[in-house]
């Protein structure tokens, strides 16, 4: 790298330093400059070619972008600079990338969700109501979610938290490797499988019917590695000290864990079974399998079949008219509200009752 | 201790867990909490075992072969039915999200440790993790309904250009294609990319960019020699574990692909299927027959998400014990 700003050195007093030791450098204004010039000339071609799609005009603008810095730096700054440079536009682009999309369908599902949202919505079923008839509303889909979602953490919770304390507390041979191990891989199970096990064993097997028990079933599947491994991460924050003093008291071990261990870490683990929670409110695919979706409110999770927003939203767009696409993007913002109140709520705990480490 | 820690048998002298182990509470509980473990194993193994046992049923019955039969009959008599076009599908939509969304998920990962400004890096991570959890149906709601009427502009560009290559060739129709879910899963699976290598970037020793830095490197010569080489296995498993996700990702996939039981060479001509969105789509048209074929699909994409999500965690256990 022959333009090294070290490398060159003048001889001292020749010249004064601050000319020789640093290069020209582009303003502080430039890369903003360079973008807004970019989405403008991106702008100008893509109404001058009559390109139809934003997307393209976001791809120009984002070439111009990136390729105008590195041009312009390389000839002003160098080529070590330019190349920094273009990974600092590159990584820029990245996030607007990212941005856009994400943005736009919160947007979207708020604008046209809006529409239809009221009290009506919320508080009727769709008993009555013909797909391609306006009304209706959610109040079955919202009590088949509460309650599958309800039964679903019944489950999942205590076998989540007591593999947990397993983990943490006793194991250290190659049952608790095992569990550990097939812990994470169950991370990954699809909940497609989840809803395809429950309905070989359950319906076709058992010859059990469809009912919101069976998708609890599915969705506890889907909770339980989760809980795991939040309640191990919260447990383990949990400072040795506060064992060894219990038990130097004489106190037994499942005393400490149940009256010390786990009132110690109580908030993180409310957090990691709430974010359980928000995960499998919005699953679809096992509903559709073993809870087979309904139009009328059944209260019992027990017998026949029930509804759930996220399987409310697939049934209304696929009913493919304008007023079930309203319906189902004011059930996605339904839905997506649930999910993120109960995220930041969660979030909030952890804040709040986060463990304080011990002082050694 | 290599040993499992059972509370009867005497543990070193002295130490607190061999006397409070003789206690009943202790047995009880130690029971309930070995047990509750033992569970998680049992449900994997039964998962297994249950679908492993329905799909035998459904290959005795299948007329065609099912590796290459390139229909679903699975209700007709006699069943003729075959995984070559879900496998084909899934495949190259999961492959062509993992293309997509790991440089952008890199970029977005590094903006947030080393290039953002402190102000907008917390609140970003904080948005993204919040967007894992955006529901999979809404995605495909506003994949169908928004994304889809706005690419057929971009694929006619796309085919004006590259479409002697075949594989990105449009005919006119609704972009209900492959290469719409590849583009719908990339997004789906930037939040988990993401906060994966994030995680993984952050725990790059400050010493390594304070080396590089005073050895007058640029910002980027300090992650390309400090950063990326110490996050590699990081960033590796973490697009591994985004594969998993978009290869067993149903409902997204069910609402904006208009599936059929062919391989078009062009992705972005409308048609293909996955494993996952061919069970939810033709599952309720399904009798008996039909439901353990679609079981028999299920164990297949049971087992592939099973490798990849394995190799990932394999790879975060070494580099752990490496790190540690």
């Amino acid at each position: 790298m022959s333009d090294l700003t070290l490398g060159r050195r003048a001889p001292a007093g020749a010249v004064p330093p601050s000319t020789t030791l640093r290069r020209p450098r582009l303003p502080r204004w430039a890369p903003a400059a360079l973008a807004g010039l970019s989405a403008a000339v991106a702008c100008g071609i893509g109404l001058g070619a009559g390109l139809s799609s934003r997307f393209q005009w976001g791809l120009i603008a984002a070439a111009l972008f990136v390729a105008l810095t590195y041009g312009l730096t390389a000839r002003v700054e160098g080529l070590r600079q330019a190349k920094d440079r273009l990974a600092t536009s590159l990584v820029w682009t990245c996030f607007l990338v990212a941005v856009v999309p994400l943005v736009s369908l919160v947007q979207e599902t708020i604008a046209r969700g809006v529409k239809v949202l009221d009290g009506g919505f919320l508080s009727h079923s769709m008993a009555g109501v013909l797909t391609i008839q306006p009304g209706g509303g959610v109040y079955h889909a919202i009590i088949g979610t509460l309650e599958q979602v309800g039964l679903a953490t019944a489950i999942a919770a205590p076998v989540g938290l007591l593999t947990a304390v397993y983990l943490v507390e006793y194991g250290r041979g190659r049952l608790a490797k095992a569990v550990t191990f097939f812990v994470d891989v169950m991370t990954g199970v699809p909940s497609i499988v989840a809803g395809l096990f429950v309905l070989s064993f359950w319906i076709i097997m058992l010859d059990f019917g469809y009912s919101g028990f069976a998708g609890a079933m599915a969705l506890a599947i889907l909770m339980m590695p989760v809980v795991v491994r939040s309640t191990e991460e919260m447990l383990k924050l949990v400072p040795n000290e506060l064992r060894e003093a219990s038990l130097a008291l004489g106190v037994p071990k499942w005393r400490t864990i149940l009256k010390v261990v786990l009132p110690t870490a109580i908030g993180g683990i409310a957090t990691g079974v709430m974010l359980a929670v928000a995960r499998v409110a919005g699953e679809t695919a096992p509903i559709v399998l073993l809870v087979f979706g309904s139009q009328v409110i059944n209260n019992n999770p027990f017998d026949g079949a029930q509804s759930s927003l996220p399987y409310y939203i697939y049934e209304q767009w696929a009913a493919g008219n304008d007023a079930s696409y309203d319906r189902a993007w004011a059930a996605a913002l339904v839905l997506i509200a649930f999910v993120m109140i109960l995220n930041l709520v969660a979030r909030g705990i952890a804040r709040w009752k986060a463990p304080k480490g011990g002082r050694g | 201790m290599d040993e499992m820690d059972i509370p009867t048998s005497a543990a070193s002298p002295g130490g607190p867990r061999a006397k409070a182990a003789a206690r009943p509470g202790d047995r009880i509980f130690l029971g309930l909490s070995r047990g509750s473990g033992i569970l998680l194993l049992v449900i994997m193994a039964a998962i297994a075992v249950f679908l492993t046992v329905r799909a035998a049923h459904a290959l005795a019955q299948d007329h065609g072969n099912f590796l290459t039969t390139f229909e679903w009959n699975a209700n007709t008599d006699p069943p003729v039915f075959g995984i070559a076009v879900l496998a084909f599908g899934t495949v190259v939509s999961s492959l062509l999200a993992m293309l997509l969304a790991v440089p952008v998920a890199l970029g977005i990962a590094l903006f947030i440790s080393h290039y953002a400004p402190r102000k907008l890096a917390a609140p970003l991570s904080y948005v993204i993790d919040l967007l894992a959890a955006v529901p999979s149906i809404v995605y495909g709601l506003w994949g169908a309904l928004f994304l889809v009427p706005h690419l057929g502009g971009l694929y006619a560009w796309l085919d004006e250009y590259l479409g002697w290559t075949g594989i990105l060739a449009y005919h006119n129709g609704a972009p209900r294609s492959l290469f719409t879910i590849g583009i719908l899963l990339a997004i789906m699976i930037l939040p988990i990319v993401t906060s994966v290598s994030r995680e993984v970037f952050r725990q790059v020793p400050k010493m390594h960019e304070e080396a590089a830095l005073a050895l007058g490197a640029t910002r980027w010569e300090v992650v390309r020699m400090a950063v990326l080489p110490f996050g590699r296995s990081g960033v590796i498993s973490a697009s591994m574990l985004g594969l998993g996700r978009a290869l067993g990702e149903t409902m997204a996939v069910a609402t904006v692909l208009s599936p059929s039981f062919l391989i078009s060479t062009s992705l972005l001509d409308p048609g293909g299927g996955t494993f996952a969105q061919n069970i939810a789509s033709s599952f309720k048209e399904s009798g008996d027959t039909g439901k353990d074929a679609l079981i028999a699909s299920g164990l297949v994409l049971f087992v592939l998400t099973l490798l990849v999500n394995g190799a990932a965690r394999m790879i975060i256990a070494r580099r752990k014990e490496y790190t540690a």
